[in-house]
């Protein structure tokens, strides 16, 4: 098959590869780029293991073909922590057990990160159907809801 | 292995140009939150795949006057959502489009993709025809406008022929004391395709009721206009009587199969409940608007 | 176990694997790779039932890209006749549940596996491979498997004397039923099904296998059992195990689903054929359709009881389906159905049911929730018609210290009333409830689990401490072991990594599963570590020159015992490490276990629901799990147990259930229609620990993971019970259902 060439933007890195026309942005990412970070649960949009950033925007990598990504800016899990220094979601998953396996958590943080990109405050039924794409089995969600809302409240403090 | 290419041109005429020249073999993309999904289950296998996310005219977001708008038909839900106006001239509209899939859908999900591809429980088709939007269509033969309850055709069909593009949706002026209001079941709270929907848009002049569209998802093969109901409210005071009737209606407009989200007898009860509460709240946004 | 300080012991602390978990750089099986790898597909039956007379792979070997085929042919043969147990399986259905032999026996049933350079190309070679089928009737639902006329699954299956698809049967019984109900003032008895639920896990199965020229095989695979896998592969494709490497890798959820293999002798026989790294992954739908689910069930349960409440007999008759093979999971059903009570006169029976669906695999206390549903159903009713407060009518029965258990053991000291007692007095029981709303509790049991465990306590040069244990961490039993590492250490908890071993690296360990793992781990862990202390302390008296008895190790450091022992200034871990070598040299202890003392675990959930009573459907709007967990390690991660089991439980009782179409196909093979619990569905899950030290465990710890799911869809029902009057008997309690009902409610009051 004809490969297509992508330029595009990665974790804020300028990126190149080739990939197949069909070649969903999951694929390219885990088999082409090494970033298997996005996990691949269910392959259609249902359980947001695969969350990116496309622009900005929250979408499933599953959803989109890597041909897509031309000209735009993905941002993956890999790219959230800054070198060393956790995202305050980072911190508190773990300090929270807001995690079990970890098979959801990359994309848990992606959204959440988009969440509080775009609302710093958000209420508890705001934050469980912003996230209700993303699917865990492991924790009932329970602590996944509270370690973003007290983040909000944590960034909310030292914004001011 | 076949050969597949990916095409995003930059203008409609080269879309329709390539579409129309791949004779069947090529699938339109817009968000992909359907098409890739039936590419991965083997159910479309397209030889070409044209992007139409380069076209400024698919994703344009246009007031015009009165509070109507033009929305390009391949504008994903997330960023009407952001656009300043929309969402408080049609909140329905806006609300059934973004009742799609989760945040990451809505993030890609366009109208024009939910009308194309043709399910009768497509959430934002009872929103666009409650709110007697029309779509623009672009094909070999030339430009065209459809009312968009015109265009579903049956599960998986609609009546857009070989080639033509849905090009954007036209949203008619907002007439005062008008609102509309979108509502679905579901058994959980999000990520489940509609088991009924409802969409209604209400003009009120004090207490009555002048003018009404109501329209039902999920309940037949095509999403449908429910004219009954539409009669039995217009005039009304939206009172119970009224509201039982155009209930009533709602019901008996129910053609719908047993599967796998619904039984027969649950998707007709819930259509006369939805149809209540729906006008209720497009009821209180004409009362304010 | 008291006098331990506590310092971190019952901590929160952060877990050792978390930062690689939360940057994405943990590696899970799909996320492996190797240069050279190709990738592997599984061709699956389009039958649900029929014979497989020949299968043709030639056209799919010519296609170009395509390295090596498998069908059930290059895999060991274990004959019907002759059973193999290889822990809770049988090699016997093993070998047909990997490939299918004779016959495809479901939907989805792997008939032959290709090996090629993409996964596009093993895909249209599946498609080239030729099965000539005869396709027989099927039979999927428990009493069509059971009727008369039913297609018989397998010949060599008989009850009664007669063919049948009911493969085994399981009995307890205590006392004279017949006459314990001749007792009583109240017999209610109920019919009830369950439908079978998929475990839910988020990461399909998946594999990496390499083979090289001298036959040694590694295989990364996401399992709840390295040592599982090792051996299942080494029996279905006659490798020695010493030849097999097994390496863990991190695994996104397994709840039982991954206590069997499907992948790695397929895997294992492609590479071995091709000379290449093989990766296979399972997509959604393949794990829907073909990996184990649970068993959907049909019971039957009485209960009689005085007019005080006191229970004079209990029977409970189970049918469960297995799948396609035998093995359904009726010891857990008929096992823990009645525990939760001192019953004078008991029975249960169980019935493993074949059909023609996938082979179940263990879910979260396998057969459990099955069997406590009926039993925690009709004690609500009783409670009801008694007019007495559902927990009080538990407490009046409930299992204590030295009951006698109708599946056989006597309890010992365990914390079954304790949970009834903070239930009763728990805020959430005595809050008001709002029009529409209905309060619902029930109980459950669980085994719990000792076993095989090994574990490895290394101390660094430098004086830290590496652990390394046999069992794959799915919850957070590697921040559980740290903890207690450092609590017999006495030092910081970060200063200890734990980490998994593969088979190579670590003594045999058995299943992640059975809420086995910190019980078993943290014995053989305390095991070693108190050698390590012995050494120490060996260590310091030689530099001292004292008697070994005479040092004490104490927060991190070895310290004459007393006056006596004389005056030395501490030496401290770091100290020691240094300077090993003047005694035994480098510090470490090993130790490897077949751990006893296991208690079992009880539970009771209190949940509340409120109903929309015009479109039917039922939500959970607050929940509480209270639970004897003996001692919580890590809190947090015992929490996480209780909460996900009460989630699970809930998406049991309310909307998940695997569909068939006319052809015995799933007709929901994905998560949209599989229904799981999605954030906005669930209410915050509060937990209430209780904490009665196991006795028989260093730390006190008893299981924790499998009790949460027991209890709860029986306490969903009960609170839509409470809410409207009306007795579900059958799951999901799903909106149509409930709309019908409530339909049915008010024609009968008109
Ligand atoms: C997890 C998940 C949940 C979902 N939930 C819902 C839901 O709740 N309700 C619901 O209604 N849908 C749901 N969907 C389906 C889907 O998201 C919607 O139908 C969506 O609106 C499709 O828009 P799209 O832009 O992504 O379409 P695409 O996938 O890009 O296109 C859909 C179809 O329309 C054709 N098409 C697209 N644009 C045009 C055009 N401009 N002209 C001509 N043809 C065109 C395509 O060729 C394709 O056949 C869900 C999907 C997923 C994956
Ligand atoms: S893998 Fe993309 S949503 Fe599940
Ligand atoms: S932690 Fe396992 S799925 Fe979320």
């Amino acid at each position: 098959m004809t490969k297509i060439h992508v330029t595009t933007t990665i974790n804020g890195e300028p990126e190149e590869f080739l990939c197949d026309p069909n070649e969903t942005m999951l694929d390219a990412l885990r088999n082409r780029l090494g970033l298997t970070g996005a996990k691949e649960g269910c392959a259609t949009g249902d359980c947001g293991a695969c969350s990116i950033t496309l622009d900005g925007t929250l979408v499933c990598a599953c959803l989109m073909l890597a041909a897509e990504s031309d000209g735009h800016e993905i941002t993956t899990i890999e790219g959230m922590a800054e070198g060393e220094n956790l995202h305050p979601l980072q911190t508190k998953f773990l300090e929270s057990a807001a995690l079990q396996c970890g098979i959801c958590t990359p994309g848990f943080l992606i959204a959440a990160k988009a969440l509080l990109d775009e609302n710093p405050d958000p209420t508890e039924t705001e934050v469980r159907f912003w996230l209700a794409g993303n699917l865990c089995r492991c924790t009932g969600y329970d602590k996944i809801i509270r370690a973003v809302m007290d983040t909000a409240a944590e960034m909310r403090e030292a914004a001011q | 292995m076949t050969n597949i290419q990916y095409l995003a041109p930059a203008t409609l005429d080269e879309a329709v140009r390539a579409f129309a020249a791949a004779e069947g073999a090529a699938r339109i993309l817009a968000g992909g939150t359907d098409l890739l999904v039936q590419m991965q289950s083997g159910f479309a296998k397209p030889g070409m795949i044209v992007d139409v996310k380069k076209i400024p005219e698919l994703m344009a977001i246009e007031e015009t006057a009165g509070g109507g708008f033009i929305v390009g038909a391949a504008v994903s839900g997330a960023t009407l959502e952001r656009h300043p106006t929309f969402g408080k001239i049609w909140p329905g509209a806006l609300e059934a489009l973004n009742l799609i899939g989760s945040t990451q859908v809505q993030g890609r999900a366009s109208f024009g993709g939910n009308l194309c591809n043709g399910s009768p429980a497509a959430d934002s088709v009872p929103g666009l025809v409650a709110a007697g939007a029309t779509v623009t269509i672009q094909g070999p033969n030339g430009r065209r406008e459809l009312a968009v309850e015109d265009v579903p055709a049956g599960p998986g069909k609609t009546n857009l022929a070989p080639g033509e593009i849905a090009v954007s949706f036209t949203f008619p002026a907002h007439p005062a004391h008008s609102g509309d209001a979108y509502l679905r079941m579901i058994p959980r709270t999000e990520m489940d395709i509609a088991v009924v929907g409802c969409g209604v848009f209400l003009t009120m002049d004090g207490e009555t009721c002048t003018a009404a569209r109501v329209a039902l998802g999920a309940v037949a093969p095509t999403v449908r206009r429910v004219p009954d109901a539409e009669a039995a409210l217009i005039g009304s005071h939206l009172d119970d009587a009224a509201l039982e009737t155009a209930a009533a209606a709602c019901r008996a407009a129910c053609n719908p199969i047993d599967d796998k989200r619904g039984t027969i007898a649950y998707r007709t009860s819930v259509a006369g409940v939805l149809l209540k509460r729906t006008v209720a709240i497009a009821a209180e946004r004409a009362a304010q608007a | 176990m008291n006098e331990i300080s506590n310092k971190w012991i019952g901590e929160r602390t952060i877990r050792p694997d978390g930062i690689d978990k939360v940057t994405g750089r943990a590696a899970f099986a799909a996320d492996t790779s190797m240069p050279g790898m190709i990738w592997g597909k599984v061709l699956r039956s389009p039958h649900a039932h029929a014979v497989i007379k020949s299968i043709d792979t030639s056209k799919a070997e010519a296609l170009p890209g395509v390295k090596a085929v498998v069908t059930a042919a290059d895999i060991v043969d274990f004959p019907v006749d002759t059973p193999v147990p290889l822990g809770i399986q049988d090699m016997r259905w093993m070998c047909r549940n990997v490939l299918a032999r004779e016959k495809a026996l479901w939907h989805g049933h792997a008939i032959a596996g290709v090996a090629a350079t993409s996964e596009a190309i093993a895909e249209e070679a599946c498609a080239l491979i030729e099965v000539e089928y005869e396709v027989l009737p099927h039979a999927i639902e428990i009493d069509d498997a059971l009727a008369k006329d039913a297609p018989i699954l397998h010949d060599f299956i008989t009850f009664d004397g007669k063919p049948s698809n009911i493969a085994g049967t399981l009995e307890h019984t205590k006392g004279d039923v017949e006459a314990g109900f001749a007792e009583a003032d109240l017999v209610i008895e109920r019919d009830f099904t369950t439908r079978p639920v998929h475990q839910g896990y988020i990461e399909p199965h998946a594999c990496l296998v390499s083979t090289a020229a001298d036959g040694k095989m590694t295989i990364w695979s996401s399992s709840q059992g390295q040592f599982m896998v090792r051996a299942m592969t080494a029996l279905l494709t006659g490798i020695p195990q010493s030849n097999i490497r097994a390496i863990p890798a991190e695994i996104g959820g397994g709840f039982g689903g991954k206590t069997i293999i499907y992948l790695e002798p397929m895997a294992a026989i492609l590479s071995k054929k091709s000379g290449r790294p093989v990766k296979m992954v399972m997509t959604r739908e393949e794990v829907m359709r073909a990996s184990g689910p649970t068993s959907g069930s049909k019971s039957t349960v009485k209960i009689g009881v005085r007019k005080d409440g006191k229970i004079t007999a209990a029977e409970g008759i189970y049918w469960l389906q297995a799948g396609g093979l035998p093995g359904s999971p009726i010891r857990g059903a008929v096992g823990c159905a009645l525990a939760p009570y001192d019953i004078p006169n008991g029975r249960t029976l169980g019935y493993d049911v074949v059909s023609n669906r996938s082979k179940v695999a263990a879910y979260r206390a396998p057969g459990a929730p099955i069997g406590a549903f009926g039993v925690e159903c009709v004690l609500d009713e009783i409670a009801d018609k008694l007019g007495m407060d559902p927990l009080d009518l538990r407490l009046k029965n409930a299992a204590k210290e030295g009951t006698k258990a109708v599946h056989g053991p006597t309890f010992p000291l365990m914390g079954y009333v304790e949970s009834l007692e903070a239930a009763k007095a728990h805020a959430h029981y005595n809050a008001p409830l709002g029009p529409n709303q209905g309060r619902g509790v029930a109980s459950g049991f669980w085994f719990n689990a000792g076993g095989e465990s090994s574990a490895q306590v290394n101390i660094t040069e430098d004086g830290n401490v590496v652990v390394t244990t046999g069992h794959p961490d799915i919850g957070g039993s590697r921040a559980g072991i740290a903890n207690i590492c450092a609590e017999l250490l006495g030092i910081d908890y970060r200063r200890i990594s734990v980490l998994i071993g593969d088979t190579a690296t670590i003594g045999f360990s058995n299943l992640t599963g059975g809420s086995r793992v910190l019980f078993a781990s943290s014995i053989v862990v305390t095991e070693s570590t108190k050698k390590i202390i012995a050494t120490l302390c060996e260590l310091a008296a030689k530099i001292w020159d004292i008697d070994p008895e005479a040092v004490i190790w104490e927060d991190g450091e070895a310290r004459p015992a007393g006056a006596n022992a004389g005056q030395f200034p501490p030496l401290t871990l770091e100290e020691l490490a240094a300077r090993a070598n003047e005694s035994g040299g480098p510090i470490g202890a090993g130790t490897q276990l077949n751990t006893t003392g296991a208690e079992g675990g009880f539970g009771t959930h209190i949940c509340d629901v409120e109903i929309d009573p015009e479109l039917g459907i039922a939500r959970v709007i607050r929940y509480t799990v209270l639970q004897d967990v003996g001692r919580a390690v890590h809190p947090s991660y015992v929490e996480g147990q209780m909460q996900g089991g009460a989630a699970q439980a809930i998406g049991w009782a309310l909307n998940e259930e695997y569909l068939y179409d006319k052809n015995g196909k799933v007709d929901n093979p994905g998560f949209l229609d599989y229904r799981m619990p999605v954030a906005s569905d669930l209410p915050m899950l509060d937990t209430h620990i209780i904490e009665i030290p196991n006795p028989k465990h260093p730390q006190g710890v008893r299981g924790v993971g499998e009790v949460p799911l027991v209890p709860g869809p029986a306490a969903v029902r009960n609170a839509i019970h409470n809410a409207l009057g009306i007795y579900f008997d059958d799951l999901p309690i799903s909106p149509p259902r409930i709309l019908a009902a409530l339909e049915g409610q008010k024609a009968a009051a008109e």
